[in-house]
């Protein structure tokens, strides 16, 4: 019989039915970070739970450890520092790997496990974190779970799962030159919002999609949970098995030819058939930017704002105006032009080594507006050792950028640093919310393309079309 | 976990769409590395007047007369959208909501509020709006029954998953629950690891 992609992932996993929609799944990888994973980790600790399989459970420090320059333990979040030192000691426990503030493998948990190779193809990987979603790039299925969930699987080694419906999005074509993952994925917010994908497994296919890279399908599947969806996943192939092959906790020897046979039947048959069928033309993506504060509020570079009227199909009156108001725009109004306090590249969207490169080759030998607050901070320790190893740091450094040590930092505001007050701040994270990066903060979310544009400009503005390199 | 079979008690109507976690628990108010001592940190940037400070925004509704007893919470779409955090769900339990009512629950958000004892119940907007109408003034959730009766007697049946409704009902633990399978997890483990062993050799 025909099968999906997830539903051979699903059947691999089953350890037994609950009833006809839920199943008790195996759970093949734990990841967790500071923020939540050591409430977790405390929490099972306490009920006198061990971990079942501390080889197959990771710890990282990327939510709320400080990224400037000579970190400790001490953190800008007030109280930050007992989530620090309850999740190393938590970790050390209970015998799990922690990448811990000074490994050279720390980072964020999204952008670290698939550098380290302990995400797989054909794998089970749960985090504490809703961008878990990123790790379905290579044919994993990886969902975001909360701490309870986190403490049940830590426990069990299983999880109780409802079992997810399937959508398929199949993008043909080719991306335009500057039209990234993230326009790909802003686009596709834009049109079906940010419950467009609610509760289902979304798979992304077509052309379009086996042409971006590893690190652009992380990317596009990164923002899935802003459409609602239970995770994404994309079959993988040959490039992300070359990804995958020689790092750190990937199979090696004959484990590594044993499991390269398996993922090789890690696709979708061609008439498996999916709850929802959506096409996309990579043709019409063009660069993006958000207006609003959901992610669906998003729209082409340099066209209006919308009316309530024409997005009302998503948007009730009232979250337009509201969005609105908290955004100081007006419909027919561009948003391209719109003067920025701030700028900032970072975050489990785009902080990996490609999206630093493009950026890099925008500011280089150029200088970003006097106003403008510009920060860099690498997703990972190894991006940040990569990159300074190619010399990014001094473009940036050059360009007026701040040099961070890697963490999620800025993409939210934890109660320490953050941008201020109605500032304007263009992002390449994930969530332009209400007081995100900030109290009452404006995050307009793009391409690291665009921010480093914008940032140059000192205004909302798109990058000139280039080759994509140095 | 506390067991929900049915309630009756004010519902306190917050009709917006996208409601996320950082505004139902902003990060700065998640301060202890626990699961209690959140109540305070509830939507704490609508609640009060500034950042760091106690004083109620008055137009804020859990500040208006007639809903200092509200146990239910009426929304609009997508709610619980955003960050996993499960201090979202911890906060809205300590604060003493056992539902919230709304046209539809981001799926991480639905599964803290069913592990934390809360009835994530799924009506139209159309249904929630006149339910709101009524306010401030007790309506009946019942998960016996599956349904929502309004104050004016209109009964609204809602569904949830059969494991979730279980869940709730008996107030279960869910890792109780599953380590009572452990032999049957370990013998798919063994089975498991003979047909995937890359899995089990870090």
């Amino acid at each position: 019989m025909s099968k999906t992609l997830f539903e051979k992932l699903w059947d691999m996993h089953v350890v037994m039915d609950i009833d006809s929609d839920a199943a008790l799944l195996a759970i093949d990888r734990v990841l967790m970070h500071e923020r939540t994973g050591g409430v977790a980790l405390e929490s099972l600790a306490l009920a006198g739970h061990p971990v079942l399989a501390p080889d197959r459970a990771f710890a990282t420090m990327d939510h709320i450890v400080d990224t400037r320059p000579g970190r400790g333990d001490a953190t800008l979040m007030p109280t930050g520092t007992a989530f620090i030192q309850a999740t190393r000691q938590g970790a050390r426990a209970a015998g799990i790997h922690l990448f811990d503030i000074t490994d050279p493998r720390q980072g964020i948990v999204h952008v670290m496990s698939p550098e380290q190779g302990i995400l797989i193809p054909g794998i089970t990987l749960v985090c504490p974190d809703s961008h878990t979603c990123t790790q379905g790039a290579f044919g994993a299925l990886a969902w975001g779970i909360g701490s309870s969930e986190a403490e049940h699987a830590l426990a069990t080694g299983t999880l109780r799962v409802q079992r997810p419906g399937t959508m398929r999005i199949t993008v043909d074509s080719q991306l335009g030159p500057n039209v990234s993952a993230k326009d790909l994925a802003l686009h596709i917010l834009s049109r079906i919002g940010s419950a467009g994908a609610r509760g289902k497994v979304l798979e992304y296919a077509g052309s379009a999609i086996s042409a971006l890279d590893a690190e652009g399908r992380m990317t596009l599947c990164n923002m899935a949970t802003e459409l609602g969806a239970f995770t994404a996943i994309i079959a993988p192939d040959q490039m992300i098995f070359d990804y995958v092959q020689g790092r750190p906790f990937a199979p090696q020897g004959a484990d590594w030819d044993a499991a390269l046979a398996s993922w090789q039947s890690l696709y979708s048959d061609p008439d498996a058939r999916f709850d929802t069928d959506l096409r996309f033309d990579a043709a019409d993506v063009v660069p993006m930017v958000s207006w609003g504060t959901s992610p669906q509020q998003s729209l082409a570079l340099g066209a209006p704002v919308p009316t309530a009227q024409a997005v009302a199909g998503r948007d009730t009156a009232e979250a337009h105006a509201r969005a609105r108001d908290y955004m100081d725009v007006t419909p027919g109004q561009p948003v391209t032009g719109l003067r920025i306090d701030g700028a900032f590249i970072g975050s489990c969207t785009n902080s990996r080594l490609s999206d630093l490169r493009r950026a890099a080759a925008i500011l280089k030998s150029r200088h970003v507006a006097d106003h403008v607050r510009a920060i860099c901070v690498p997703g990972s320790s190894q991006v940040k050792a990569q990159a300074e190893a190619e010399g990014l740091d001094r473009i940036f450094l050059d360009a007026g950028f701040e040099w961070r040590e890697a963490g999620c930092s800025m993409c939210f505001f934890a109660g320490g640093e953050s941008f201020g007050p109605q500032e304007r701040v263009i992002s390449s994270t994930n969530r332009n919310f209400e007081s995100r990066q900030g109290p009452s903060t404006r995050t307009h979310i793009a391409s690291p393309e665009t921010v480093a544009a914008s940032a140059l400009a000192g205004v909302i503005a798109a990058a000139p079309v280039r080759e994509n390199s140095l | 976990m506390t067991p929900f079979t049915c309630m009756t008690a004010i519902a306190a109507p917050l009709i917006r769409d996208n409601i996320d976690t950082d505004a139902i628990i902003p990060s700065r108010e998640m301060k202890t590395v626990g699961k209690t001592g959140l109540k305070d940190g509830l939507f704490a940037g609508w609640r009060y007047l500034a950042i760091g400070n106690r004083d109620p925004m008055p137009d804020f509704i859990l500040n208006q007369p007639g809903y200092s007893d509200a146990k239910f919470l009426l929304s609009g779409a997508n709610f619980g959208c955003g960050s996993s955090r499960e201090h979202a769900a911890w906060a809205l339990a300590e604060y003493g909501f056992r539902a919230i009512v709304a046209p539809s629950f981001n799926p991480i958000f639905h599964g803290n509020c069913i592990r934390n004892g809360i009835v994530p119940v799924t009506l139209a907007i159309d249904d929630i709006m006149k339910l709101a109408d009524a306010m401030p003034a007790p309506i009946h959730i019942s998960l016996e029954e599956m349904q929502v009766v309004g104050a004016d007697g209109t009964a609204l049946p809602f569904h949830l998953p059969k494991e979730a409704r279980r869940a709730l009902l008996l107030g279960l633990d869910p890792i109780g629950q599953t380590l009572l399978e452990i032999d049957c997890i370990k013998a798919f483990l063994a089975k498991d690891a003979l047909s995937r062993p890359w899995i089990y050799s870090n």
